[in-house]
């Protein structure tokens, strides 16, 4: 079956039909580079999806306060619309399907940073400890804050791997002092976080005591939150109860838009499933097209080439070849031929993929394109397969017939 | 005939019979043959006559009807074709009237082609391959295509490719049919000088030149065969065979043909 002879029979007669032999492979290439670069492309579209929703948690719900536009029970539009500590702790008491909650205050001013004499600007955040939730902050040294830290106001800080690098150079940062806007704050923990540099440059303080540092009041600017495995429907219930509950105790029209905005992830989460969903679809649907195409176009060379080989299966049979071996060289030529192609179009395909992914790499709905590689291995050997079906059939009749019939094919 | 056990081909009433839509076309009928070892035969008849049907017949390219047919003392039958192929390899060689060679394989290598079969070492069939195509003396044609090649070049190597495997039998169906006299002579030669080393030939032509110059005319006719006898009592008692054939006519054979 694997003599070195037969294979070096087959490699000559593939060689010394170069065209039929170029039209089997190239059918097979085209279709698994084809498939490759659309299951890869499919790939990149995803992930540059996936991208958008990588820094932040899917089933948050951020709050901003705004200015109302309608006037309201004899108030004027206009009127700025201030969140208080107070809507923090009604949310968290008392609406349900809160999972975790943070609110914010933004510090006012220039934000300097010091240590040591060395002084930077970085964003601070004052927030509440399920801010971690929200961010998908990873503590990767001490600790997070936590409630006792806004309970007794202390002056702790939790800051980016990023700061931790440009003001402690490589020195240990846990315990020491920072003095932010003049305020000194113990640095208690270390994190990093998915979402890239930018949100690796962050401090977080409790936001209580930079509300009573920085002359705050009970002031807070937004207030998010995560709703847990809620669905759809059931995040814009929660909405709905939020909006409800600041309208009533804010004195504004609920259905006033610009009172206060809300984001809801769940939403636009929903929205890039479906998105990805239909992505999926297209890709499958594409796909097997272009596998059957490639399918036909084999099977219909295949078919071609043997008729075109009756008269040389006659000469052979009459020099003493069996129907097995006549057989054998045809499928393992067919094998051959569209193995090769496979391989070679596997190739090209990764290859163009990568050129592809480098030419849009800075394209943000187009992230690593990349393939399945059992998938493009299966495809190929698909086609391999439908090849040596397509070839099998023909070549068996052929091989069967009497030598006679064969010969007197022109 | 005489039924002797060592002929090298013996049919007795072998029919045989095309399909043509319901009906059939009857073209042996009742063959009854019989060729010994060594014997330089030479098959005639008009046109559709079934020549060439019996020559595949004989050479296993084809199946049969009914009757018997014995090959160097096997009989055939219903034979398979993976059997067929193993005696075709191994006692037959072909020459046909269209060469048959395969176009996109040289000359060496079509003359090597049977011994592939016969799992020949390659380097060792492309040796023997340029021996017979020395043989045949187109030694510096051995890495022609056969596009390359004349017309009675490449019926030299098709003759050289039926060589190599060392058969008992040659068929050759109109091997000159495609070629000018003087080719027809040359390559006729060649017949003759294989023969005369023992292999036994049998020539469809309707040549006389070249049935003149073989040991044994059988003529068909329809079908039957209605002549049987050396080439001067074949073509009448006013036989024309040219002069220069009678003169080139070669020493007797060893193997005689039965009366
Ligand atoms: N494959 C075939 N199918 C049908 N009829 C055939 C076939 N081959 C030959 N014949 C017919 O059989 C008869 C004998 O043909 P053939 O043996 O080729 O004659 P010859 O070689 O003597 O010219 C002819 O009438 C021919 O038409
Ligand atoms: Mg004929």
């Amino acid at each position: 079956m694997f003599e070195l002879d037969t294979w070096q029979e087959i490699l000559d007669t593939v060689r010394k039909n170069k065209l039929r032999t170029f039209l089997t492979g190239f059918s097979v290439a085209w279709g698994i580079l084809m498939l490759i670069v659309l299951l890869g492309s499919g790939q990149g579209l995803s992930r540059g999806v996936e991208y958008g929703f990588r820094d932040d948690a899917t089933n948050a719900i951020w709050m901003r306060s705004g200015q109302t536009s309608v006037p309201w029970k004899g108030l004027r539009p206009g009127r700025n619309v201030q969140f208080k500590n107070e809507d923090y702790d009604v949310i968290r008491e008392g609406v349900k399907g809160v999972e975790h909650i943070t609110s914010r205050y933004f510090i006012r001013g220039t934000l300097t940073v010091a240590w040591h004499g060395e002084t930077s600007s970085f964003d601070v955040r004052a927030v509440h400890p399920d801010h971690q939730h929200l961010e998908k902050s990873i503590v990767t040294e001490g600790r997070f804050l936590n409630p006792t830290d806004v309970d007794e106001h202390r002056k702790v800080a939790v800051i980016g791997e990023r700061v931790k690098a440009q003001l402690f150079k490589g020195a240990p940062a846990i315990g020491e002092y920072l003095e932010i806007k003049g305020v000194p704050f113990q640095v208690v923990g270390v994190f990093t976080d998915i979402g890239g540099e930018g949100e690796q440059e962050k401090i977080y303080v409790p936001i209580s005591t930079a509300q009573r540092a920085y002359g705050g009041a009970n002031n807070v600017a937004m207030i998010m939150m995560t709703v847990g495995d809620a669905s759809v429907d059931e995040s814009q219930a929660i909405a709905t109860d939020l909006r409800l509950r600041i309208a009533e105790r804010h004195d504004f029209d609920p259905d006033d838009k610009r009172a206060v905005f809300i984001s809801n992830a769940v939403v636009e989460f929903q929205r890039f499933v479906d998105l990805m969903g239909g992505i999926r679809l297209f890709v499958w649907v594409i796909g097997v097209g272009t596998l059957l195409a490639g399918v036909v176009g084999v099977s219909n060379i295949m078919m071609i080439a043997v008729k075109e080989r009756t008269k040389e299966i006659g000469i052979r049979k009459a020099v003493g070849a069996t129907p097995f071996s006549v057989m054998s060289l045809i499928l393992k030529e067919a094998i051959l031929v569209t193995g090769v192609a496979g391989y070679v179009g596997l190739v090209a395909g990764v290859a163009l993929l990568e050129l592809m992914s480098r030419s849009l790499a800075d394209a943000e709905m187009f992230r690593n394109p990349e393939v399945d590689f059992g998938v493009a291995v299966s495809a190929t050997v698909l086609l391999v397969v439908a090849g040596g079906v397509a070839g099998f059939f023909p070549a068996r009749k052929a091989a069967a017939i009497r030598p006679v019939e064969a010969l007197r094919d022109e | 005939m005489e039924g002797s056990g060592d002929a090298m081909i013996r049919l007795s009433r072998l029919n045989k019979s095309y399909p043509m839509g319901s009906s059939k076309l009857h073209v042996l009928k009742g063959i009854d043959l019989s060729i010994a070892p060594g014997e330089l035969v030479a098959i005639m008849g008009a046109s559709g006559s079934g020549k060439s049907t019996l020559l595949n017949v004989l050479g296993l390219l084809d199946g049969y009807d009914d009757g018997d047919y014995h090959l160097d003392g096997v009989r055939i039958g219903q034979m398979s074709e993976t059997k067929a192929a193993g005696l075709r390899a191994s006692l037959l060689g072909f020459v046909f009237q269209s060469f048959n060679l395969i176009p996109f394989k040289t000359a060496v290598e079509n003359v090597a082609l049977p011994l592939y079969y016969q799992e020949v070492p390659r380097r060792k069939r492309n040796k023997l391959a340029e021996e017979y195509l020395d043989r045949v003396g187109l030694a510096d044609r051995a890495g022609h295509l056969p596009r390359e090649l004349s017309g009675g070049q490449q019926q030299r190597v098709a003759i050289a490719r039926a060589l190599i495997s060392s058969p008992k039998v040659i068929l050759a169906d109109e091997p000159t049919g495609a070629l000018d006299s003087q080719t027809s002579l040359e390559v006729m030669e060649v017949l003759r000088q294989i023969n005369a080393t023992g292999v036994t030939l049998l020539i469809v032509t309707h040549e006389r030149e070249v049935a003149a110059r073989t040991r044994r005319v059988i003529r068909l006719r329809d079908g039957r065969i209605e002549g049987d006898g050396p080439p001067e009592t074949a073509f009448g008692p006013a036989s024309f065979a040219p002069a220069v054939l009678a003169q080139a006519s070669p020493a007797p054979l060893a193997a005689t043909p039965p009366a």
